[in-house]
């Protein structure tokens, strides 16, 4: 009854369909890649990198193969990850309907509201998937690759291999937040149509107008509130004592986001006449 | 005390733009019957059924379905109705078995703790059990058709809105369906059956209801329907004259004459045989003589017209 109740059994239904799709297996897999691919170009190539060349971190890969899941993240962060998220996100309703299998959930009866939620709750859990995958594998080929051991983080102050861990736990959390506006702006665009390519490239444009407008110094009073602007401030997390203060801001100002765009996609998916 | 109605709608309309796709139709569907709802593409029958459904809104009227509002207790109805709408859909990418824990996982009244038993239960009923495990990609039309039934047949269920239902199968499938249908109805469930196929209507239901562009043009029994087509005689003989003459001394007359065929509307009671031995005694050589009953078809295409074109 409880579990009836919360939904639980139609989200993990979501989650069952999600991971049936070889499309999903071969998303974690390209994220997975990332790190593969740069661990890789990085051992095998013997030019040194004076600081500051190359992506943050690049230097510190070699010396301590813990780093480079942080590095890949900041190469997957501006456009990867956000091309996943759009084809998950983009998908939840407008793949339903594409499918035609929407008009079935509805007169199963699924409930609109309940399926809207745990749609947009599945796509969090691919989300998180995708952080967690590419700091795992990040973790596991620079060590394999190369030296592992405490990590200098950028104020200098050195933690424990387990405390790397830890980090990089945040740092996949961290992202996952920062993505889940932008899902929310998916699911909404998920809404308007049956087309899913269709809604999967509405919302990679909007994270990318969203990027370009953050980096019009003119702009700046709006800056602040896109949802792409904290994707890379992950890195206050790799400093001693970490900055909860970009969490907390990037917590709120995500959370409006999901505010916003699910309640528009609620208005528009409550009344919508289904005819796919 | 008034007949039951398992469907019952008021001046339900759908309008899309300026154009009303679905136009002020009451239909009255008698709980217990099976309900043929015939029409020729586009006019308006899958709109209709949207709109019974939840699916889509009504510009204007009024929907009653197992006697509870639509759209406001839709979900009270729900439950108790299976529905194939417009062909099947499901996930290509999932076995048929998985699809139907899904669909069944999505709804929030269905019971968990049975929903293996009753999966099986309806791959059963529509011959899919050992298609169970493919990947509905692997299926072919027919078996998407099946597997649409089998979600429809899920939980018992009050009434089966049916769209087409036989729509890709080959003739035994048609048949299985049909018998199938047949079974559904002995247990007492309302059959809504939606179809342009007239044979298939006129085999399976007691009543049915004939929508051209958008509006409902006749709806009753299935035989009052029939009956209101004329029964005619066809005489095939080389002695027209006389033919006529016995014909006529006999109350029928308006004959029509074509070669040796001799075509005239008849009583549907006439008895043919005693007007044969009058023919015969009147030395009237009979090559031929049979009654031709009136058709749902000739019914039908004189409501919605001979014309292939699409109405609008």
């Amino acid at each position: 009854m409880f579990a009836k109740a919360l939904g639980i059994r139609l989200f993990l239904s979501e989650l069952k369909v999600m991971f049936t799709r070889r499309r999903t297996w071969a998303m974690l897999a390209a994220i997975a890649l990332i790190p593969i691919l740069l661990a890789v170009a990085v051992a095998l190539s013997s030019a040194r990198l004076a600081p500051g060349e190359g992506p943050p971190f690049l230097v510190e890969v070699t010396q301590n193969g813990l780093f480079t899941g942080f590095t890949a993240m900041m190469l997957a962060m501006p456009l990867f990850l956000p091309l996943t998220v759009s084809v998950v996100a983009g998908d939840t309703i407008a793949g339903e309907a594409g499918l035609g299998t929407l008009r079935y959930l509805l007169i199963s009866p699924v409930g609109r509201v309940r399926l809207l939620v745990m749609k947009y709750l599945a796509s969090l859990v691919f989300i998180l998937a995708g952080t967690f995958t590419l700091m795992i594998v990040g973790a596991a080929i620079g060590a394999i690759l190369f030296p592992v051991g405490p990590v200098t983080l950028l104020s200098g102050f050195t933690i424990s291999i387990f405390e790397a861990f830890g980090r990089m736990a945040l740092v996949a959390l961290y992202t996952t937040v920062s993505l889940s506006g932008m899902a929310a702006v998916g699911l909404f665009i998920s809404t308007l149509t049956t087309v899913p390519v269709g809604a999967m490239t509405a919302t990679l444009v909007t994270s990318g107008v969203s990027n370009i407008l953050g980096s019009i110094p003119q702009l700046e009073w709006m800056h602040a509130w896109l949802f792409t602007y904290y994707w890379p401030y992950f890195a206050d997390l790799l400093r001693a004592p970490i900055e909860w203060g970009s969490m907390l801001n990037n917590i709120v100002l995500q959370l409006g986001w999901i505010a916003v765009f699910g309640a528009l996609a609620y208005g528009r998916f409550t009344t919508k006449d289904i005819l796919s | 005390m008034a007949q039951q109605l398992a469907i019952e709608t008021r001046g339900l309309t759908k309008r899309f733009g300026d154009q009303k796709a679905v136009n002020s139709i009451s239909l009255e569907v008698p709980s217990g019957s099976v309900f043929g709802f015939l029409g020729p593409n586009g006019s308006g029958k899958t709109t209709t059924i949207r709109m019974l459904l939840g699916l889509a809104e009504a510009t204007e009227g009024e929907i009653k379905l197992l006697g509870t509002e639509i759209p406001k207790d839709l979900e009270k109805a729900l439950p108790r109705v299976g529905a194939l709408v417009e062909g099947p859909a499901f996930y290509p990418f999932m076995s048929g078995r998985n699809n139907l824990l899904r669909i069944d996982a999505a709804d929030r009244f269905s019971d968990a703790s049975t929903r293996i038993q009753r999966v099986e239960a309806a791959l059963d009923r529509v011959g899919l059990h050992n298609a169970g495990n493919k990947k509905v990609h692997a299926y072919s039309l027919g078996m998407k058709q099946r597997l649409g039934l089998a979600n429809a047949l899920l939980k018992p269920r009050d009434i089966l809105v049916l769209d087409e239902p036989t729509n890709g199968l080959d003739p035994q499938g048609t048949r299985e369906v049909r018998n199938l249908i047949r079974s559904l109805s002995a247990e007492g469930i309302t059959i809504f059956l939606s179809s342009h196929l007239l044979s298939e209507i006129e085999m399976l239901c007691s009543h049915v209801a004939v929508m051209s562009a958008g509006k409902i043009i006749a709806q009753g029994l299935i035989e009052d329907l029939r009956n209101e087509e004329p029964t005619r005689l066809i005489l095939k003989t080389d002695d027209i004259d006389a033919a006529v003459e016995t014909l006529k001394a006999n109350g029928i007359g308006k004959a029509k004459i074509l070669g040796d065929q001799i075509t005239c509307e008849v009583d549907p009671a006439l008895d043919v045989a005693s007007l044969n031995a009058k023919l015969v005694s009147k030395k009237v050589s009979v090559k031929e003589i049979r009654l031709q009953r009136s058709s749902l078809e000739e019914k039908y295409v004189k409501l919605t017209g001979e014309g292939f074109e699409v109405v609008r």
